[in-house]
């Protein structure tokens, strides 16, 4: 695509990058629906046993899954370009009903454990740099590479252990406590973010009971990406360290701390910013996981719930949706480093 | 494959020897604990104490979360096995998925990644487009759609191997072919290239001749990646109840889902053991690649070893 009738190349990256998001989602969705689809029809999976094959044969003649593979497929497409990502079978639910309802209970637990993982993941990748091969450097970077090496369920199992157990402080299952839940839910306006809802009625006690339901699913989840971060920090820093204007610095007597932290630092973090972006495959798949393991009642959760149920419509709705999100995220970290960075090349 | 386990062993052992430090250690570690991994892997039907679905000697059961003692050193697991067994047993499974994994990622994602970087054209780029949206698509759910499609969810000790190997393989093929293509395309303009191509070698040849054995240098420390990433997809497979059936081979991750019950009870030693063998393997593969990684980027070696003369640097990264 060239494009040429557009001046800036900023704004033509721009557009490029917005159209790549089309086929980008096209192949997801399609590869979703075949691969779904080569198991057979979904309503003999989910319910197959449990009905005559009579009824069976209605359900599928009225569900359209006795017609060619290919009018369902261009049927599908169709839908999916209306914003309608189809019904699950066990509840009759649209997959738009299952997003209002667990979408925003994801988001909260994904905001959180970027947020851990900032706190946690850049200062330790800063010092690690600093004190390249001593001690400090060497747990930081062990810390880096346990965080990966364990997967988030163990985490989470381990936490549960320690803080639910051993010494019960922390909740270890759910969102809020049952009485609160109620009470959050039934907030005029109610957003389904825990902390906000909470905040909006003021109430102490009941923002104290969401903080403390969220810190151990966050920091599970957190934890997996926060030695992600340590990691590129350490290696963006000990290159940024090397470059002439550092020693420049350091012969003007600026002090070491003040280099890491002024001079170093930000060409250091705007790798980071992208890696946010990339990072958020991750963390859904590991919001899967951490999900089932609190059970925090969100996308995840439910996902697992239909998995189990085989409900394999309303797998297929999740996953085309989950497509559509991450595409759409990809293209906004990369807009915003576009903008942040002038050396990207575009 | 005979030229990629050379590149890699011989990787390894100059990585040994360039190494000082905590790059030794960390590379020291990181070799001696695979090979813990595989030899348990190899040894499990002599050392396991029980079978990995056994439930009982004679008329006597084991019964059901018995805690540590001499006759269970790990205890029991909530349907009663033995926990010693199952995490010995499931490192059998484990390394049959890398295997497996490994293998057949690296099969196709080559094939791909020379064939589109040499050709070129509209194949080339519809490649990079589908492999660009996979890359970025959330693992682990992928491999769950590949599983459902693969076994319909639970299945039998090879057929589960499989399933997961495959999924695992349709979400890695990217990474391998995302590289060999950048080499290919590095390679293809290259003199050599262009002397076999005036004395008639074939396409065929002059990619899986000359360029495939010219594109192998990054091939270790991905398959390193690739193997510690199947690990865990393995055990996530397994934890949400997509893995191997327990009575036809054992686990982790699928002990682990078992033992989420078990933790609010204070039940502790089924889900600490499996979930201890997972992360000691993946942390020896990852210590590994890290290790290999490090050496083969002059900005990250250490500095003891980084007033190398140009030629070692020349060495430590081929045709630089």
């Amino acid at each position: 695509m060239k494009l040429g009738f557009i001046k800036s190349p900023l704004l033509r990256y721009l557009v490029v990058r917005f159209l790549l998001i089309f086929p980008t989602i096209f192949i997801l969705v399609s590869m979703v629906f075949f691969v779904m689809r080569a198991i057979g029809d979904p309503i003999t999976a989910a319910l197959g046993g449990r009905l005559s094959p009579a009824q069976l044969a209605a359900r599928i003649h009225s569900a359209g899954y006795d017609r060619p593979v290919l009018t369902q497929y261009i049927d599908y497409l169709g839908q999916i370009a209306r914003g309608d990502f189809g019904r699950t079978l066990t509840t009759n639910q649209s997959i738009g009903e299952v997003l209002a309802t667990y979408g925003m209970a994801t988001v909260e637990l994904t905001v959180y454990s970027v947020i851990v993982a900032l706190v946690v993941g850049i200062p330790l990748g800063m010092l690690a740099a600093h004190r390249r091969d001593t001690k400090t450097d060497a747990s930081a970077r062990i810390f880096g590479i346990l965080a990966y090496a364990t997967p988030v369920f163990f985490v989470g199992l381990l936490l549960k252990l320690v803080f639910g157990v051993l010494l019960p402080i922390l909740p270890i299952a759910g969102r809020a406590s049952l009485t609160d839940e109620l009470l959050i839910s039934s907030v005029p306006g109610a957003t389904g973010f825990y902390l906000i809802d909470a905040l909006r009625t003021g109430d102490p006690a009941l923002i104290l009971d969401v903080l403390g339901h969220a810190v151990l699913p966050a920091l599970t989840l957190g934890l997996l990406t926060a030695g992600v971060f340590m990691r590129l920090v350490r290696t963006n820093m000990i290159g940024t360290l090397n470059n002439d204007y550092v020693d420049a610095a350091r012969s003007r007597g600026v002090s070491e701390y003040r280099l890491v932290t002024k001079h170093a630092y930000r060409p250091a973090l705007i790798p980071v910013i992208t890696v946010v972006g990339m990072q958020i495959a991750v963390l859904l798949s590991g919001a899967v996981l951490t999900e089932t393991t609190f059970e925090w009642k969100g996308l995840g959760f439910e996902l697992a719930h239909f998995l189990s149920a085989r409900d394999f419509v309303a797998v297929q709705g999740i996953v085309a949706l989950l497509a559509v999100v991450v595409a759409v995220t990809n293209f906004l970290v990369d807009v915003l480093a576009a903008i942040i960075d002038p050396r990207i090349k575009y | 494959m005979r030229a990629l386990t050379k590149v890699f062993s011989s990787g390894i052992f100059a990585a040994a020897r360039g190494s000082r430090g905590v790059q030794r250690g960390m590379l020291v570690t990181g070799l001696i604990l695979t090979a813990f991994f595989v030899l348990m892997a190899l040894l499990a039907p002599l050392i396991a104490p029980y079978g990995f679905a056994q439930l009982q000697i004679g008329k006597t059961y084991f019964g059901s979360q018995q805690p540590p003692s001499a006759k269970h050193l790990l205890g029991t697991t909530v349907g009663g096995m033995d926990v010693l067994s199952r995490v010995l047993w499931g490192s059998q499974t484990a390394l049959l998925v890398i295997i497996f994994a490994v293998a057949m990622s690296i099969f196709a994602g080559v094939i791909l990644g020379l064939v589109s970087g040499y050709f070129g054209g509209w194949l080339d780029r519809v490649l990079v487009v589908v492999a660009d949206a996979v890359f970025a698509f959330p693992s682990l759910l992928l491999a769950i759609a590949m599983s459902i499609v693969i076994s319909g969810g639970r299945s039998g000790l090879f057929s589960g191997i499989l399933a997961t190997s495959a999924s695992i393989t349709a979400v890695y093929i990217p990474q391998y072919f995302r590289v060999i293509r950048a080499e290919a395309l590095r390679c293809k303009t290259e003199a050599f290239v262009e002397s076999a191509r005036v004395i008639g070698a074939s396409h065929v040849r002059i990619m899986f001749q000359h360029i495939y054995k010219n594109s192998t240098r990054t091939l270790p420390l991905i398959m390193t990646l690739n193997a510690s990433e199947a690990i865990l997809t393995l055990a996530g497979l397994g934890f949400l109840g997509f893995g191997i059936d327990p009575t036809m081979g054992a686990e982790w991750g699928y002990d682990l889902n078992r033992s989420v019950a078990d933790v609010s009870a204070g039940i502790w030693w089924t889900s600490v053991f499996p979930g201890l063998a997972i992360v000691l393997v993946v942390l020896g593969i990852t210590l590994v690649g890290e290790s290999l990684n490090d050496l083969a980027d002059p900005r990250l070696r250490s500095r003891g070893a980084a007033n190398l003369d140009e030629q070692e640097i020349a060495e430590v990264v081929p045709n630089a």
